[in-house]
Parts: structure tokens; C-alpha cells; sequence
């Protein structure tokens, strides 16, 4: 087994274990640790998938953000850290095996099918439909640039009058902007009518 | 990772995003449902990159989680603020509470 294997393999176990911990605890900030397992897990398997700038921007926005977001809500929700909300043992074996039947579905269906041989047949009709744009495995990386020129609407690996993602790019800009404004306000803090009275 | 192919990847994902629909579905925490939702978009973004790295996608999977990324996090502050609304609303986070429809 390779390096490279061995370190899928390892950040593949870290990331399921962590997801199934968030299921299986009952305490919410043991949850929110599991949490982080799992996603800088998942940052690690974005790296070894040469996608280094999503791996970077996951490490820096979900686990150094949102997660810490998602802290400050426990913090100011919870009437002490380590509360328990008691679910019966029943309902735990209810959803262990709905869940064990609904991966088993999604499993069956992901593995049944040839990647590689859809991708022959396809590069067999339409050869040019079956090139790789944009980033090229064998420089290991590398993708902020076209990511960056993408995103100014220029994408010089497809040519031509290709589109980028500009538009896209400045909606979500002026959403992030509007939905921050809009969460601000609604977590402002109100007054109470009962302690008016 | 040509050696490890596709399939184990979107195996990862499948049982990140299983683990996140039960969360959603059993967790009697406002924020932890929450935490479902950010595992069923992680589950999503790994999707993307394995298949921008695998298949003919290119760079177009990591534009797709870039933005997913993005949205998510804007999500969860709206998200936490209806919990925090809710918490002063209630006085508790169990959303086995919220069983009245009016205010």
C-alpha cells in the first residue's frame, strides 16, 4: 500500500468515525468535537483529492467558523455545558437501522456502477467531452489560480469564449452580505415583555 | 488516488451524509440539528472533488464546492439565529417544545 493509501484510508476512518459520533452522543459540545474531527478529516481527504484550495478554504470557514459558530449557539442555548436531552433507547435502534438501510441503498447504488467503463463509453462517442479542464491531476495542485481566474469569468484552459463563474461569483457576494444583515438583526437582542411588566 | 478509484470515496460520503439525515432526524437539540445539516453539505462537497478529480469534471466540482462552502455558512447564521429566537422564545433548546403553532 502506498503513502497515499494509507493516509485515504486513515483520514476515511477519522471522518466516518467523527460523523458517527455526532449521531451517537447525547451531550451537544461532545457532538461539536466529533464535529471537528470530521470536517478537518474531510479537509485532509479534499487535499489528497489535489483540490488544495477547497481543503484550505474548508479548514478556515467551516471548522475555524462555522464551527465556532455553532459553539457560541451551545454556549448561549444551553442552560449548562454538558446538558442531556434523554432520547429513549428505543428510538436509538429505530434510527440505527433506518439508517443502516438507507446507506445500504446509497451503497448499493454508488458501487454497481463501472466509473471507468461509463468514461470509455463516453470518451468513445464524444472524445472532446472527456478531457479534463481546468487543473491537471499531475501538477499536484495548483488550483487557486484557475480557481481565481474562473471567477473573473476567464477560463483560459477551456478556450475560446468559454464563461466563467463571475456572475455566480458576485450573487453570492451580495447574499452572504444580505444574509448576514438579516441574521444580525434577527439575533438582536430584545427585550423582554415579561420583565417590562 | 488512481489506485483507490471512485467508489471508496463516494462510500465516505454516503456514510457522512447518512449519519447527517439521522442526526437531522433523531436529535432533539436545535443545534444538533444543525450539525446534521453541515454533514449532509460535507457529504455533497466530497462528492463534487472526488468527481473533479476522477471523471472529466475538472474544475467545475471545486467551483461547485467553493460555493457550496459559501451558502452553508450563511445558512448556519441564519440557522443559529432562529435558534437563539427560539431559546428566548422558549427558554429551552429541545424542539420537542415547539409543538404549539403560535408564539
Amino acid at each position: 500500500m502506498s503513502g497515499e493509501q494509507v493516509l485515504f484510508w486513515l483520514f476515511a476512518i477519522t471522518a466516518c468515525a467523527g460523523a458517527i459520533g455526532v449521531v451517537v452522543n447525547q451531550i451537544v459540545v461532545r457532538m461539536a468535537v466529533s464535529l471537528i474531527v470530521c470536517l478537518a478529516s474531510v479537509s485532509a481527504l479534499f487535499f489528497l483529492h489535489n483540490a488544495d484550495f477547497v481543503g484550505a478554504v474548508q479548514l478556515m470557514v467551516y471548522v475555524g467558523g462555522t464551527i465556532i459558530l455553532l459553539i457560541f449557539g451551545i454556549m448561549l442555548t444551553s442552560s449548562s455545558p454538558f446538558s442531556k436531552i434523554e432520547s429513549s433507547p428505543a428510538e436509538g435502534f429505530l434510527a440505527a437501522g433506518i439508517g443502516a438501510l438507507f446507506l445500504s441503498i446509497i451503497a448499493f447504488t454508488v458501487t454497481q456502477v463501472e466509473w471507468k467503463q461509463q468514461a470509455e463509453k463516453v470518451a468513445a462517442v464524444s472524445p472532446s467531452a472527456s478531457v479534463q479542464t481546468g487543473y491537471n491531476p499531475a501538477s499536484d495542485g495548483n488550483t487557486s489560480r484557475p480557481l481565481a481566474m474562473s471567477f473573473l469569468g476567464l477560463r483560459p484552459d477551456q478556450g475560446g469564449n468559454a464563461p466563467g463563474y463571475l456572475l455566480p461569483f458576485e450573487v453570492v457576494s451580495v447574499h452572504l452580505l444580505v444574509v448576514l444583515i438579516g441574521a444580525a438583526y434577527l439575533a438582536r437582542a430584545k427585550r423582554r415583555a415579561a420583565s417590562e411588566a | 488516488m488512481d489506485q483507490i478509484g471512485l467508489s471508496p470515496v463516494l462510500l465516505v460520503g454516503a456514510v457522512l451524509f447518512v449519519c447527517g439525515v439521522v442526526c437531522m432526524t433523531t436529535k432533539r437539540n436545535g443545534i444538533g440539528i444543525l450539525m446534521g445539516v453541515e454533514l449532509v453539505l460535507n457529504a455533497a462537497n466530497l462528492n463534487f472533488v472526488a468527481f473533479s478529480r476522477h471523471t472529466s469534471l475538472g474544475l467545475d466540482g471545486q467551483v461547485m464546492a467553493l460555493f457550496v462552502i459559501v451558502l452553508a455558512a450563511a445558512e448556519a447564521a441564519v440557522a443559529l439565529a432562529i435558534a437563539l429566537n427560539f431559546y428566548n422564545n422558549h427558554l429551552t433548546i429541545d424542539v420537542d417544545h415547539g409543538d404549539e403553532l403560535r408564539g
